[in-house]
């Protein structure tokens, strides 16, 4: 079979990009090989760990369960858009480090992105919602405790 | 892994996509929320030649109201947007409480109903709602069109009655009518995993407040979602108490025939099936009495 490509145009964290991708490409690997952005963690490539999870038109998606093609027109945003600049992080992430949230830190991206749209649209969560919004995340360090405190913090540190 | 080699083509019009569909037949699969089919895909057990992308195709995501049929939601409906739509608590309460179960948010983000209900996964909730709730599948090809009542939609493990060249493009759900009650239960390991057991029943009460209507129907508790006809037969023209409750849950008991995996054996599938059956039952019932 010959290799089917596609010109795709897309925004990502704020950047246009133009490029040719394979159709079988995964987004998750377009982010990482073609725009080398491999804050974007690939883990389980069937949509269960959550590791990959970028913002989709700003909707928490698995950019291993969509083509790169199909990205086409639309916007991204990865853990490398989050924090304002080098020296200031954004409030999820220094909320992590201060819980400690994270050890290994491989699932952390994912679940930066997909806490960063939950705080937006549950900006004063409880427990149970926060592990709720968590249960699509999974963490093999932390037993998740330091990971709650860090998103309970850190919606506090948003509503300020 | 990564996807075997294919052919990507982006459809614009539903012309389009089922002209391609009709000339690759079984070769091309169509590309909705990808949240099943993709997965299959980076497995290799799925190796479509073509894929056809449908996702642009925005006349058919979202819901319509049609009465007196009731509901038509577009295949391509993302099950965020049923989850956002005030519509679904009002007119389709049972859809409503099974929408949380169904994997994680970030699935229901991409994941659509109409290829949830197409890939026909025995194991997951929408089949069985959409089996308790009497539903209508439309179907679409070059050839024309047809619906399909979901009792004879499912046909086996992944499989449904859509010919090679046929797409579903619409489902039809009735909404929920006075003194009706529904309840959607299932038992999993953990939250967003597939159930060991789902109950999904729809329940009518008449004006002396004797089931005129019962529908029970089950996940994972056989090769197709399992409607429990003898079980909600047996509901029927009667005062729905606690013996008729057990009466029930005995009969969908019996009549199931789960395959057992590696999260709960059969023996225990069963057990399950009639707890949940029992509690679905009494919770419809105190909702048909209140509605």
């Amino acid at each position: 079979m010959t290799t089917d490509t596609h010109d795709i145009t897309v925004t990502v964290n704020g950047t246009q990009y133009r490029r040719a991708v394979e159709a079988r490409t995964l987004l998750s690997d377009f982010l990482r090989h073609d725009l080398s952005l491999a804050g974007t963690h690939v883990g389980c490539e069937q949509g269960v760990c959550g590791a990959c999870t970028v913002l989709f038109d700003g909707a928490a998606v698995r950019s291993c369960l969509m083509f790169a093609a199909q990205a086409d027109g639309h916007a991204i945003m990865t853990v490398e858009g989050l924090a304002a600049d080098r020296d200031h992080l954004h409030p999820l992430q220094e909320s992590m480090r201060d819980c400690h949230g994270l050890q290994c830190g491989y699932c952390t991206p994912g679940i930066l992105m997909t806490m960063k749209v939950f705080l937006e649209e549950t900006p004063a969560p409880d427990e149970a919602q926060i592990r709720e919004a968590l249960s699509g995340n999974l963490c093999r360090c932390t037993g998740y405790q330091h990971i709650v405190e860090a998103v309970a913090l850190a919606a506090e540190r948003l509503r300020r | 892994m990564k996807p075997a080699p294919f052919r990507y083509v982006a459809a614009w019009t539903l012309d389009q996509a089922l002209q391609l569909k009709a000339q690759y037949g079984d070769e091309a699969h169509f590309l909705a929320g990808g949240q099943s089919l993709v997965p299959t895909m980076n497995f290799r057990l799925t190796q479509p030649a073509v894929l056809i992308d449908i996702n642009r195709l925005s006349e058919y995501a979202g819901v319509k109201n049609c009465p007196p049929e009731g509901l038509r939601i577009g295949a391509l409906t993302r099950y965020r947007n049923l989850e956002r739509d005030p519509a679904t608590a009002r007119d389709l309460p049972l859809v409503h409480e099974a929408l949380p179960h169904i994997a994680h948010p970030q699935i229901r983000n991409r994941g659509t109903i109409g290829g949830n209900l197409a890939h026909a996964d025995p194991a997951s909730e929408m089949p069985a709602i959409v089996l308790a709730l009497a539903g209508k599948l439309r179907a679409q090809s070059v050839r024309g069109e047809r619906r399909i009542a979901a009792a004879d939609f499912f046909v086996g493990a992944l499989s449904t009655a859509l010919e090679p060249d046929e797409m579903l493009v619409e489902v039809e759900l009735p909404v929920a009518q006075p003194r009706s009650g529904a309840c959607f239960l299932e038992l999993a390991r953990r939250r967003g995993d597939f159930a060991i057991i789902g109950v999904a029943c729809t329940l009518r009460l008449d004006e002396q407040g004797r089931c005129a209507a019962a529908r029970i129907a089950l996940c994972n508790a056989g090769d197709t979602p399992v409607l429990a006809a003898q079980a909600s037969d047996s509901l029927v023209g009667r005062r729905v108490g606690a013996a008729e409750i057990d009466g029930a849950a005995e009969l969908v008991r019996r009549s199931i025939e789960p395959g057992g995996n590696v999260h709960a054996s059969k023996e225990f599938q069963h057990h399950i099936a009639g707890v949940l059956t029992g509690r679905a039952l009494a919770t419809a019932v105190e909702r048909a009495g209140a509605a």
